[in-house]
C-alpha cells in the first residue's frame, strides 16, 4: 500500500519535462518535492503565479507571497504574476499542460466531486470546476477508500459533481486506473504487496483488468 | 484628476444598506484592510459582499460577519471561517458559490463593457442551475453575468494621486479586476506617490478605473498559514 508520499512519487512520474503544471492542495502540493530537478517544469498558482517555488526560510515569509492554499512561498528567477482573470484563461485557454488534484468521489465515467458534502461541508469549489472543466490531463490524487471502509471509485458520484467527464488517471494508495472513455476503472498497476483482489474489493465502479498487472514502482 | 480623499471613513461614507460590494483579495492576502474596518466601524448592513473568500473569523470579511452586517456572500471559497459556516448552516447568511475563474471573469467582464461570458466550469454541476447552456464547436459552456456592483474596494501597493494603482505579488489577485468593475472604485494603497513617479509601463490599473485614493495606515497584512523550511 502507498501512503500520501508514496502517492505523490507515483504522480510524480507522470511529469514531462516543459510541463506547466497546477498542483491542488493536499496531497498534490506533495508531488512538487519529487519532481526531478533535472527536469524543466514550471508550477502554476492559480491565485496568480507561475514559478512557484519552496517555502521560504524561517523569517523570510513574505505575506504578499502565497499560493492557492494560502501558504507563504517563494518566487524563482523568472516567476511570473498576473492576476485572477488571466490566471483562470490561461487554465481555460488550456495553456496548462497537467493538472493533479485531490477527490472525495470519481465515478467510471471520470465525473468527480470534491467540493461538497450536503448539510455537513459547504468550503465552495475555489478554483476546482475551472480547472476539471478544461484540462485535458487531469489526474487524481485520492484514497481508494474512506474512514468506514467504502470505496470513492464508484459507478455514479454520490456527492454533488464539481466536473462531468474529466478524469483520465488516477493514483491512490492501492494503484493506478485509467478511466476509459467509454466509461471504466482499467487498472494499470498496483501498489507494493496489494493484490488484485484487494483492488476488486476496494472498487465499486466498473473495474477492467487485463493481463498481468504489474507492481508501482517509485 | 485629483482623486485623493482623507482616508478610509471619507472612501466609504456614502456606502449604504442594501448595496452591493466587490472586496479585493485572496484569503488575507491584498485585503483593504482600512476599508473593511471602516466599514465595520460604520456599521452598514444588509450588504451583499462579492469577495473570494470570507476573511477568517477575526480578520477582512469575518470582521463584518461577525457583526451581521453581510446578507449574501458571492465567494468561490470559504472553509476558513467558523463563524461563516455557522450563519450558513443556520439560514441566516445567504450564499452564492461560484468557481473561482467564474468569479475574476464576471469582474472582468463588467470592466471590460461585456455582458456577459461563456465558461465551461460549473457545466453539469448544481452551479449551472437555472443559467442558458449554449455549445461552441462541441462543447458546452454556461452564460454568466458580468456583476453589477455599486462599489468596488481594492487594495494596491502604491498609487498615485490620478489613481493609477500597482500592486505586488500575489496580492494582486482579484484587485485589479475588481477595481475596472465597481461603478465606484475606492483604492486603499501602501504608498502614495505623486504623478510621474510610477512607470507608465509598469501600471497594473489605469487611473480612469479608480474614483477615490487614500494611503492606508497600520497595514496587518496577516498571513494564514505560515509554512517555512529549516536553513540546512
Amino acid at each position: 500500500m502507498l501512503d500520501k508520499q508514496g502517492i505523490a512519487k507515483r504522480i510524480a512520474k507522470e511529469i514531462k519535462d516543459g510541463y506547466y503544471v497546477n498542483l491542488g492542495i493536499g496531497i498534490p502540493t506533495l508531488v512538487a518535492n519529487y519532481i526531478p530537478e533535472t527536469m524543466d517544469v514550471v508550477l502554476q498558482s492559480e491565485n496568480g503565479l507561475l514559478g512557484m517555488g519552496p517555502f521560504p526560510f524561517e523569517g523570510e515569509e513574505d505575506p504578499d507571497v502565497i499560493n492557492a492554499g494560502k501558504q507563504t512561498i517563494t518566487m524563482l528567477p523568472g516567476s511570473a504574476i498576473f492576476d485572477s482573470a488571466m490566471s483562470f484563461g490561461m487554465i481555460r485557454a488550456k495553456k496548462v499542460n497537467l493538472t493533479i488534484l485531490g477527490a472525495m468521489e470519481v465515478s467510471e465515467n471520470g465525473d468527480i466531486a470534491n467540493w461538497k458534502i450536503p448539510g455537513k461541508m459547504v468550503k465552495g469549489m475555489g478554483g476546482a470546476m475551472d480547472l476539471v472543466a478544461s484540462a485535458e490531463n487531469i489526474i487524481v490524487a485520492m484514497q481508494q477508500v474512506n474512514k468506514a471502509g467504502e470505496s470513492k471509485l464508484l459507478s455514479e458520484c454520490s456527492l454533488p459533481l464539481t466536473g462531468v467527464g474529466c478524469v483520465k488517471k488516477i493514483v491512490t494508495e492501492l494503484g493506478v486506473f485509467d478511466v476509459l472513455p467509454e466509461g471504466g476503472f482499467k487498472l494499470l498497476e498496483r501498489a507494493p504487496g496489494v493484490s488484485v483482489e484487494d483492488i476488486k474489493n476496494a472498487t465499486a465502479g466498473k473495474l477492467i483488468i487485463e493481463g498481468e498487472i504489474p507492481e508501482i514502482v517509485i | 484628476m485629483n482623486k485623493v480623499i482623507s482616508g478610509a471613513d471619507e472612501a466609504i461614507h456614502d456606502i449604504q444598506d442594501g448595496m452591493t460590494l466587490m472586496l479585493g483579495g485572496f484569503g488575507l492576502c491584498g485585503l483593504p484592510e482600512n476599508c473593511i474596518a471602516a466599514l465595520v466601524k460604520k456599521g452598514v448592513k444588509q450588504l451583499t459582499c462579492i469577495s473570494n473568500n470570507a476573511g477568517v473569523d477575526d480578520f477582512g470579511i469575518g470582521l463584518m460577519l461577525k457583526q451581521r452586517q453581510v446578507k449574501k456572500m458571492i465567494s468561490s471559497y470559504v472553509g476558513e471561517n467558523a463563524e461563516f459556516e455557522r450563519q450558513l448552516l443556520s439560514g441566516e447568511l445567504e450564499v452564492e458559490l461560484l468557481p473561482q475563474g467564474t468569479l475574476a471573469t464576471r469582474c472582468m467582464a463588467a470592466g471590460y463593457g461585456m455582458p456577459a461570458i461563456f465558461t465551461p466550469a460549473g457545466v453539469g454541476t448544481e452551479v449551472a442551475e437555472g443559467k442558458e447552456v449554449r455549445n461552441f464547436n462541441g462543447k458546452d459552456y454556461l452564460m454568466e453575468m458580468a456583476f453589477n456592483a455599486d462599489f468596488a474596494i481594492v487594495k494596491a501597493w502604491k498609487g498615485d494621486t490620478m489613481g493609477n494603482l500597482v500592486y505586488r505579488s500575489t496580492a494582486r489577485n482579484f484587485n485589479p479586476v475588481m477595481a475596472m468593475a465597481g461603478k465606484v472604485t475606492i483604492a486603499e494603497v501602501e504608498e502614495l506617490v505623486e504623478p510621474g513617479e510610477l512607470d507608465p509601463d509598469h501600471i497594473h490599473t489605469p487611473g480612469i478605473y479608480v474614483h477615490r485614493i487614500f494611503q492606508g495606515v497600520n497595514y496587518e497584512k496577516r498571513i494564514e498559514q505560515r509554512t517555512v523550511r529549516k536553513k540546512d
